[in-house]
């Protein structure tokens, strides 16, 4: 067998830049994730300067917790879809159909068992019709997803007649009170914290995940590496609506009511959380560690602005600004 | 004359390829030059740097005497360089008019001139002899050859000076190939330079003033004159290398297929019964043994490609069907095929096969998952350690399963490739063009090692545009042409002139 060292091309592979990105990849502290620390630390440290008293109260960060999770368990499903080579922009009208006919008086004579499994069962029947329009239409993600947004977002009207459903169930909205925290901890953020966990090990320890990737990142591979590629589409779609089902649920309890403007632009969060967290849009890398904290950033940065009196619209420009520079930074990390 | 075009000394490496070594090219105003070389021999490269579309790491391009950069293809068209691809470069949903014009609209303060650039169209396509396409059909509907005349009709539309046609003629009937002649014809006849490249000597006879033989990034002979020169001596120069590729012998049981039908010659693995796609191939009949490589040999376009990827479930086949060990596979399933048995190592390399930005483990251990999951949950110590043993035992280099693959050169690329399906443990390897963008040092080692994998047992079907290639490794040969099989023979009853010969005999 002839020795490599006869290879005229030795010389130019591997180019230096290269090796050393495959260096920052290979081990687990992964350069993106610090420099989300990084901006996390910034922003609590200008939370303490401005607001020292309200920002670091317990109160305070239960409350930005708590509103991770809800917006957090829709991302985590979100980013399976996107690194899948998928979009989901119906998350948010999901949300809404499922919470509100999670809510509905007839739903709620059956307690909170009842609530949540239909829910759950909601977002799973979007989520199904949403895979099977993408894997066996075949129709373009963002087509079927647009689609289901809309459609979703007008059963969720007509179901509730455009009012707020409230809540009666006890043990639901028991949930949400400072008595059921453990801890200190909130239960919907020991929700959000376990499907992040789940989530994580799905995409790291699983075939389920590992074919996510090699569906994502090359599709046309992947089915000639043997890997049911519809089968597997049609379940991240699944994933995600499963996602938007515990979601609504703990948007129930949050907000002790269903209706049909709930969970308003939530794929734009959703993804964007998901894109700052440095999943390739394209498809083929994403992590959910990257999506949590993109998802706690977007609401550390709310709630600042909140505390300080500024206005909604600078919060969304600083959000874009955000959006961008995590965008630019990976660009320069990731481009072949 | 003073030459048009100068190119002196051009360089172009890709990652482990060094795709253009030192090329010189000279052309004339009003000559046909024509290119010749084997897939590989850095044609589609050349052609690429004289388009703008690459920049040659080393070298000189003079224009007209004067020295110029052709930093992209607008540069190269405004000094007149127009380039006609092999794989049309139209957009589908556009009209003839709008393509001829993409780019360079006829429009006066931004609005379009429909109606002008309807007109001038129209009179472009007839002096190419088609005045029967309407400048307003979308070019999606135009059959391959309509939409080759908008393709030359688009480089016609600019003030052009040269004009480079990459195997123009492949997709062409008889008729429409005269018809493209007399527009060379035409051209040269007003001054203009034609770049010709084709695999076919006879035209090249017909047309051609000179021409020039690359051979592995190579000039082998530039500027012969293309009428005089002897075709046994442009074959010899576009075959002979300097590089003698080492190829590993043959075991003597598969190499004597024809002794008796012997009781020690192993039931085939693989039959293909009447397989056959319409408009690609013919139906074929196939059969594979285990320890035998069985070679395709023919042009691009010849139906290799398509024969293996149906073999392999990822074209459906319009009749026939694969039957692996007396059981049939369900057509058009590459599942089927996997859990038959099956890998295919496809043509394209990095688009159909590899997961770039993963690590070689990854890659190794992707049609194998289950293997080493239970319940769904990996055991990625025992993922990675089986995927390191496959890949080591191919000599995979650098020997590193956690590196992302796309740091590895092209050779290797092609070990994680098979390393994939020895994992699966896989009975029938297909490999399309194995060595494909291999550099030449790496390819003996590849040659070795698919021999091994066929020692032990694989039966191997072998897909390449390199005849000595096929003639080298191949115990079989299936000389194919136009989707046909035009001829079955042992390796060593074939050599490289007669195999060139029976792809390139002439047009239909």
């Amino acid at each position: 067998m002839l020795s490599t060292a006869t290879s005229p091309g030795k010389g130019s592979t591997p180019p230096p830049p290269e090796k050393s990105k495959a260096r920052a990849v290979a081990p687990r502290l992964d350069l993106h994730h610090v420099s989300l620390f990084a901006v996390l630390a910034v922003l609590a440290l200008v939370g303490g300067l401005t607001k020292p008293d309200e920002f670091l109260s317990t109160d305070n960060l239960q409350l930005i917790l708590t509103q991770a999770s809800v917006i957090g368990v829709v991302t985590v499903g979100v980013t399976f879809v996107i690194i899948g080579g998928g979009i989901d922009l119906s998350v948010g009208a999901i949300v809404a159909l499922a919470s509100v006919w999670a809510t509905t008086v007839a739903t709620q004579e059956y307690g909170l068992a009842g609530m949540l499994f239909c829910s759950l069962v909601v977002g799973l029947g979007c989520g199904l019709v949403n895979g099977v329009l993408v894997a066996y239409g075949p129709m373009v993600p963002f087509i079927a997803t647009l689609a289901m947004l809309a459609s979703a977002r007008g059963l969720a009207e007509q179901l509730s007649d455009g009012k707020t459903q409230v809540v009666t169930v006890e043990p639901v909205l028991d949930l949400g009170l400072p008595d059921s925290y453990v801890l200190g901890v909130p239960p919907l953020v020991m929700i959000f914290a376990v499907v992040g966990a789940v989530g994580w090990l799905v995409l790291n320890r699983t075939t389920f995940g590992r074919r996510t990737v090699a569906v994502g990142g090359n599709p046309e591979a992947s089915r000639l590496a043997g890997i049911a590629v519809k089968r597997q589409r049609l379940l991240l779609y699944l994933l995600s609506g499963l996602c938007c089902g515990i979601a609504a649920f703990m948007l129930i309890v949050l907000t002790g009511s269903g209706q049909n403007t709930n969970g308003n632009l939530y794929e734009l969060d959703a993804i964007a959380a998901a894109i700052i967290g440095g999943t390739l849009l394209s498809g083929g890398r994403g992590t959910i560690t990257g999506s949590v904290l993109g998802v706690l950033v977007f609401t550390t940065i709310t709630n600042l602005f909140a505390l300080n009196n500024l206005q909604s619209d600078v919060q969304q420009i600083a959000k874009g600004a955000i959006i961008v520079a995590a965008v630019l930074v990976q660009k320069g990390r990731t481009s072949p | 004359m003073a030459p048009l075009l100068t190119m002196t000394g051009i360089t172009k490496t890709f990652p482990g390829v060094r795709a253009l070594d030192g090329v010189d090219l000279e052309v004339a105003p009003g000559e046909v030059h024509c290119l010749l070389g084997q897939n590989g021999a850095g044609k589609s490269t050349l052609i690429k740097v004289l388009a703008g579309a690459h920049q040659p790491d080393e070298g000189e391009i003079r224009w007209q005497g004067e020295a110029v950069r052709l930093g992209t293809p607008i540069a190269a068209m405004r000094l007149g360089i127009a380039t006609i691809y092999q794989e049309l470069d139209l957009v589908e949903h556009l009209s003839v008019t709008e393509n001829v014009f993409l780019g360079h609209e006829v429009a006066s303060r931004g609005f379009i001139r429909t109606r002008d650039a309807q007109k001038r169209t129209a009179a472009l396509l007839a002096r190419l002899g088609h005045p029967e396409i309407d400048p307003g059909t979308l070019v999606g509907t135009l059959p391959a050859a309509g939409q080759q005349i908008v393709s030359m009709a688009r480089a016609l539309s600019h003030e052009v000076r040269l004009i480079v046609m990459d195997e123009p003629s492949a997709a062409l009937d008889p008729d429409e190939v005269d018809n493209l002649f007399r527009i060379v014809e035409d051209l040269t006849a007003d001054g203009v330079a034609v770049v010709y490249i084709s695999h076919r000597l006879e035209e090249i006879r017909r047309i051609g003033d000179r021409v020039s033989v690359l051979k592995d990034g190579r000039v082998a002979a530039g500027g012969l004159p293309a009428k005089e020169t002897d075709t046994g001596k442009v074959v010899a120069l576009m075959t002979g290398r300097d590089i003698q590729y080492v190829f590993p012998e043959r075991p003597a049981a598969t190499a004597e297929p024809t002794a008796g039908a012997a009781d020690d010659v192993p039931q085939p693995v693989l039959r293909a019964e009447g397989l056959a796609r319409e408009g690609e191939f013919e139906p074929l009949d196939l059969e594979l043994r285990p320890g035998e490589i069985v070679g395709l040999a023919g042009l691009v376009g010849s139906g290799r490609s398509e024969i293996l990827e149906t073999v392999f479930g990822a074209r459906r086949p319009s009749a026939g069907r694969v039957v692996v060990d007396g059981k049939p596979l369900r057509p058009g399933s590459v599942l089927s095929a996997v859990r038959a048995g099956i890998g295919l190592a496809p043509e394209e390399r990095k688009s159909q096969a590899l997961l770039l930005l993963e690590s070689v483990t990854r890659n190794v251990s992707v049609s194998s998952l289950p293997r080493f999951s239970r319940g769904g949950w990996l055991d990625r110590t025992a993922e990675r350690g089986a995927a390191h043993a496959a890949t080591r035992d191919l000599s995979l280099s650098p020997d590193d399963p956690d590196r992302p693959v796309r740091t590895f050169s092209g050779g290797n690329q092609q070990k994680v490739v098979l390393a994939r399906w020895l994992l699966r443990d896989c009975r029938v390897l297909l490999l399309d063009e194995p060595t494909r963008g291999v550099d030449v040092g790496a390819r003996s080692e590849l040659y070795a090692l698919i021999r091994r994998l066929a020692d032990e047992g694989k039966a191997v079907l072998l897909v390449s545009s390199e005849v000595p290639e096929v003639l080298g490794l191949a115990d079989r040969v299936l000389v194919l042409r136009e989707g046909r099989v035009v001829h079955t023979a042992p390796a060593r009853e074939l050599d490289e002139h007669r195999v060139l010969d029976l792809v390139m005999e002439g047009t239909p």
